[in-house]
Parts: C-alpha cells; structure tokens; sequence
C-alpha cells in the first residue's frame, strides 16, 4: 500500500475540496516520493542494510516522533528485525553503534559531529554503508513531516 | 587546511565530505546516470559524488528536490526558501542555511528577512506571514515535530492558501532530509587565511 492510499491519511479527501486540489496539483511530487520510499527502503541494492532491517529502522525513527500510523506502515515490513523498530530497545546485543547512530541523526541532527561518522567506520561500517544509512534516516525524517503537515491541513494535530 | 565554519552566514561555504565521495573515473554506469540528474549538471560536486554511493536514493532524490523547490504555482520560491531555512536552522547545517538564505537573498532582493533570522532565530522580528510561514516551519523541523493546530491557523489567518502551505510544508520536510545528508556526511569549511 502507498502512504497516500492510507485510510486515515487521505480520508474524505476530495479534488474538488482546497485541500484536495493542492494535493492533486502536486501529484507529481506525490509520485515520487513514493518511488523515494521504494528506492530507499526497498532498493534493488542495499549494501549492509536489508529490506527489513530498513523498514525496522524506519519504523523506529516515526514511533520516536510519536506517529503510530506510519510506525505501522513501516513496521509491517519488519520481520524478524522487528525488535529494532522498539524505540525503548537500544540495540545494545545487537547493532549498539548503528542503533545510537540512527537515533542520533534522526532526533538531534544538530548534533552531529565528525566522530559520530568515525565512530561508524571504527566500527566496520563502510562509506557506502554510512550514506545509505542517512539516505534513510534522512528520507523518514522527510515523509514523516509530510505526513504531519497533511494531518495538520485536514484539522488534526501531528 | 581549512577549517570549519559554525557560525550561520549567507557567505556559502565549502562542503568537506566526511566519507570518501565516488571517484567520477571509477563510477559505475549507474552512477554515472544518476549523476547527469542533479541541479547543477555542469560540475559534479563532493557532495553529489559521495550521495553516489547510494545511486538508487540520489536518482529519485534530485528531480524531487527540483520539483518541491522550483515547480510552478503554488508559494512563491521566496517563501519555500524560509522553509529551507528555518529547517536548516533547527537542525544547524551551516551550508544549506548559507546557500538558502543567499537565493532568499537574491529572490527578494534584500538581506533584511535573513539578516534578522540569523541574529534573532526565533525571536525574529517578522511580517506577520513570515512570522507564520518560519514558526511553521521551524517547529515542523524539531524532532519530534511541534507544530500544532495554532500554527495551522496561523498560516491561514495570514492568508496562506492551502496550495501554499503544502509547498511550506515540502519544502521544509524536504530539508529534513537534506540537512541529515549535508550536515551528518560532511562539513562547512572555509580555506584558511580566507575571513
């Protein structure tokens, strides 16, 4: 399924509606954001990442923002990584270094410092590795704040 | 040497990947596809080169940023740079608040708007429809998101449209994403001896 095609997302939404006609004016950029999740979450190439671990991760990042919905859609994709997408599990057994990483780039970007990268190369990640890494905490932090400046035109709250 | 620039400034800096960016010669023919899509096509930058490491991201990545920044209709370009700005300022990459606040700059035709969001942040004193669209803005960057149904209203009380203010709320998700490549894969850096 498609963020877009979410049910509590898009619900009543109607192009004849100011909300609706915005959103159908900008279909192209709805587009490819949805060929942006599919590159980044579910790449043809993933390097050190597989697909469920990414959707893991990703499902991580929106639970730490407080949204469940797109928590959910993330975390169906889980598998047996799905211990990861647990915002209260630090990932000390298992990926320690990723695990403080992603969290750290994802909600204290401003913070980010060139030990944090060589922090991930001491520990084996490759170049490559690293910026898959932020291509995908970078694209969360993306939808997910369109997902609540959507909810927020639509009378919600994020 | 350089050195790093921490201050926020209109003056782009340079940009010192802090990974080691695909060598244009050693490129694959994927590689290669994906970097004749990017903005600036005549040069390829470290920046572009190291983002080539993930060919698949970069390849959708490029005409998206075009296309949240530059489209037709909608807010004006002026106003979709405030919301690059104020995402680049909660999440501190000097380089893309430098190159957005110089385009804001020159859209205008005036340094005062980010001349005062640099001295002031958020206490900027602002037009009331600045003042909505950087709060907006700002808030819809912090982690975890903060911006609320008052500053939804906001926008709408200055008169935001709702085709406007979702290209606000693009392009400052959009440097989201950007500033946690820009600012976590590298530095802004200044030659030495340069002011």
């Amino acid at each position: 399924m498609s963020l877009f095609e979410m049910p509590t997302l898009m619900a009543g939404v109607t192009e004849t509606g100011g909300f609706g006609a915005a959103v159908k004016a900008r279909s192209n950029i709805f587009d490819m954001t949805q060929a942006a999740e599919e590159a980044v979450l579910r790449p043809d190439e993933c390097g050190a990442f597989p697909h469920d671990m990414r959707a893991a991760l990703a499902a991580r990042i929106a639970a730490q923002s407080g949204d469940r919905v797109l928590a959910e859609h993330h975390a169906k994709a889980a598998g047996a990584m799905a211990p990861l997408s647990d915002p209260t599990q630090d990932g000390t057994a298992s990926h320690p270094v990723l695990i403080a990483f992603v969290d750290k780039a994802a909600n204290a970007t401003k913070d980010i410092a060139a030990e944090d990268i060589t922090r991930l190369q001491s520990a084996g990640v490759g170049d490559a590795d690293i910026v898959r890494l932020c291509e995908l905490v970078a694209f969360v932090a993306y939808q997910l704040r369109v997902v609540a400046g959507l909810r927020l035109m639509q009378g919600g709250k994020t | 040497m350089s050195r790093v620039v921490h201050k926020f400034t209109r003056r782009v800096p340079q940009w010192e990947p802090r990974v080691t960016p695909v060598r244009l010669d050693e490129a694959t023919p994927a590689q290669l596809d994906a970097l004749k899509v990017t903005p600036s096509n005549t040069r390829v930058s470290a920046y572009v080169l190291t983002l080539a490491h993930d060919v698949e991201s970069l390849a959708v990545r490029s005409p998206l940023f075009n296309a949240i920044m530059y489209d037709e209709g909608g807010m004006s370009r002026a106003e979709r740079e405030l919301g690059a700005i104020a995402a680049s300022m909660v999440n501190r990459c000097i380089y893309c608040a430098a190159v957005h606040a110089d385009r804001h700059a020159k859209l205008e035709n005036s340094t005062e708007i980010t001349d005062r969001l640099f001295a002031q942040g958020a206490d900027a004193e602002l037009s009331p429809r600045d003042a909505a669209i950087f709060t907006f803005a700002r808030k819809l960057s912090e982690a975890p998101p903060e911006a609320g149904p008052e500053d939804m209203s906001a926008l709408r009380d200055a008169g935001l449209t709702d085709a406007e203010i979702l290209d606000l709320t693009l392009s400052t998700a959009l440097f989201g994403w950007a500033n946690r490549l820009m600012h976590v894969l590298g530095d802004p850096v200044r030659p030495e001896g340069t002011a």
